[in-house]
C-alpha cells in the first residue's frame, strides 16, 4: 500500500458553510493511522499499525479542514446525529460506518440534514 | 450474485439501509418502496379525489422540493386527476428565504407547475427581519409559524384550491409529539398527528410525508439529484424546537424505529374526560378560525404594532380596560373569505 491515500471529499446541506463554503475537496491522508493517534477502544494506544478508516479521516477533517462551530459537525468521534454519511456512493451503514477501511480514489460524502425542509 | 445483495431484488448491490426496517436495499428498490409507500399513504388516508386543486407548500427546501417531486410522479404514474400547484410564502428573512426563492422558482420550471408566491409584508405589513429586530430573538417561530400557517391558507383561498399538501415528515411530527408533551399543549397533542386536518373555515390541509424518514428525504434527493436549498433558518438557532430535535436524534441513533413509535404513540393518545378543550370560534378582526376571540395571527400583529413584547405570545386574558387604538394597521388586514363578515 502507498503511504499516502487521495480521497474526494463532498459536503452537502449546508455542511459545506463549516469547511470554507466549499463543497467538493480533495485530501491527502497517511494510509496508516499515526501511532500517537492510534488508539484502541479501551483508550490504550495500539502497537500494531492500523490501515486508515473513517473516523481517523472525520478526525482529520475536524483538524485540518473544519473552520468553526467543532460541535455542529462531530460528536465524540463520529459525525453529530443528523448528518449522514456515503461512501462511495453507499450507506456507510452498510460499509462499517467509521471502522470502514479507505481506499485510494475513495469518495465521502457528507450531508447534514439539521435544516428546513 | 453480488457480494451484499439488495434485500428485495437480490440481483442489485444494496446501498442504502433503511431506517424503518433495517433491510439493505439498492437504488431502484428504494426509489420504488419510497414512492409506494407514500401512495398508500395517500391512498389509506383517502387524501384527494380526481379533479382536486392541490397546493403544494414550497419552500424550496428538501422535503418540499422531494414533495413536489413525488406529487407530480404518483399523479401521473397513478391518475389522481389532480391539478398541482406550488405555493410559496416569504416571510422576509434577507439571505435566506430570497436564496431559497430561487430554488422553488426552479423547481417551477423543472416540474413545469404553476407557482404562487405571498409575503408577510404584502398580507402583514411586517417582515421576520423587522418583526426579530422589534422583539429580539426569543418566540421568533411562534410568529412566524403562525403567520405562514394563516398566509397558507390565504394563498390557497386565492389559488381557488381544496387542499394543501405540505411536507412535514416523520421526524418533524414526532419532534412535535415530543414538544407539546413537554409543553403541557393538550390541544395541540391531540391534533399533531393526525394526518389530514380541517377546520369549517379553513383549507384542508395534509402530509403526505407523515410516515417517511428525513433520512430517506434526503438520500432520495441526493440519489435522484433533485435541486434543493438548504441552509438554516437565521432565526432558529435559539428556537426551542431544537432541543426536541437534538434528543430525537440520539433516539433514533440509538434506536431506528423511535421515531415511527413516538409517532403511533402521539395517534393513541387519548384524552382523560375531565380535559377541557376551548371551543373553536371565528375572530373578531379578521374573520379567521380562533380559539380565542382574536385570532393567534391578530394577537400577534396587535402586540407588533403597539410595541408590547410578549403580547399574544403566551396564553394569557386580555389587559384588564383596554381598548384599541383606531389607528392600528392591524385593521387592514384582508377579511379572511367564507368568514361571517
Amino acid at each position: 500500500m502507498t503511504s499516502q491515500l487521495t480521497l474526494n471529499v463532498e459536503f452537502g446541506g449546508g455542511l459545506e458553510l463549516l469547511f470554507s463554503n466549499q463543497r467538493l475537496h480533495t485530501v491527502s491522508l497517511p494510509s496508516y493511522i499515526p501511532q500517537n493517534l492510534n488508539k484502541s477502544t479501551d483508550g490504550s494506544f495500539d502497537p500494531t499499525q492500523r490501515p486508515a478508516n473513517v473516523t481517523f479521516l472525520l478526525n482529520w477533517l475536524k483538524q485540518n479542514l473544519l473552520k468553526e462551530r467543532e460541535e455542529l459537525f462531530m460528536d465524540g468521534d463520529s459525525v453529530r446525529p443528523g448528518i449522514l454519511v456515503l461512501i462511495n456512493d453507499t450507506d456507510w451503514e452498510i460499509e462499517g460506518e467509521g471502522d470502514y477501511v479507505l481506499r485510494d480514489n475513495d469518495e465521502i460524502v457528507l450531508i447534514s440534514t439539521l435544516h428546513g425542509g | 450474485m453480488p457480494s451484499r445483495p439488495c434485500a428485495l431484488c437480490t440481483s442489485a448491490t444494496a446501498i442504502l439501509k433503511r431506517p424503518k426496517t433495517g433491510q439493505q436495499i439498492c437504488k431502484e428498490c428504494f426509489f420504488r418502496v419510497f414512492e409506494t409507500e407514500v401512495h398508500n399513504t395517500i391512498v389509506d388516508a383517502k387524501l384527494f379525489k380526481p379533479g382536486d386543486r392541490v397546493a403544494i407548500g414550497a419552500s424550496g427546501g428538501k422535503d418540499s422540493t422531494v414533495l413536489a417531486h413525488i406529487m407530480k410522479t404518483l399523479n401521473d404514474r397513478y391518475n389522481y386527476g389532480l391539478n398541482l400547484f406550488l405555493l410559496s410564502i416569504d416571510e422576509g428573512i434577507t439571505g435566506y428565504r430570497d436564496d431559497s426563492l430561487e430554488t422553488v422558482k426552479r423547481n417551477q420550471m423543472q416540474y413545469d407547475l404553476p407557482l404562487k408566491i405571498l409575503s408577510y409584508d404584502e398580507l402583514y405589513g411586517w417582515t421576520m427581519d423587522k418583526i426579530v429586530e422589534q422583539i429580539g430573538k426569543k418566540n421568533n417561530c411562534t410568529f412566524c409559524g403562525v403567520f405562514r400557517r394563516q398566509a397558507l391558507d390565504r394563498g390557497a383561498a386565492m389559488l381557488n384550491v381544496d387542499h394543501i399538501v405540505t411536507g412535514h415528515n416523520a421526524d418533524d411530527i414526532a419532534e412535535t409529539v415530543l414538544m407539546n408533551i413537554m409543553r403541557g399543549d393538550i390541544a395541540r397533542l391531540g391534533r399533531c398527528t393526525l394526518i389530514c386536518t380541517q377546520g369549517d373555515d379553513t383549507i384542508r390541509r395534509s402530509k403526505p410525508f407523515k410516515y417517511a424518514y428525513e433520512k430517506e428525504i434526503v438520500m432520495y434527493a441526493y440519489f435522484k439529484k433533485l435541486d434543493y436549498f438548504s441552509t438554516e433558518c437565521i432565526y432558529s438557532p435559539d428556537a426551542y424546537r431544537g432541543h426536541a430535535r437534538t434528543f430525537l436524534k440520539d433516539l433514533e441513533a440509538a434506536r431506528p424505529s423511535a421515531i415511527i413509535d413516538i409517532i403511533h404513540s402521539g395517534e393513541a393518545f387519548e384524552l382523560a374526560e375531565e380535559v377541557k378543550l376551548k371551543e373553536q370560534q371565528t375572530c373578531k378582526r379578521c374573520g379567521y378560525m380562533s380559539s380565542n376571540e382574536l385570532c393567534k395571527a391578530c394577537a400577534l400583529l396587535e402586540g407588533l404594532e403597539r410595541g408590547i413584547a410578549g403580547m399574544g405570545v403566551k396564553e394569557r386574558r386580555r389587559y384588564e380596560n383596554e381598548t384599541t387604538p383606531s389607528n392600528l394597521r392591524t385593521t387592514s388586514i384582508p377579511l379572511f373569505p367564507g368568514s361571517a363578515f
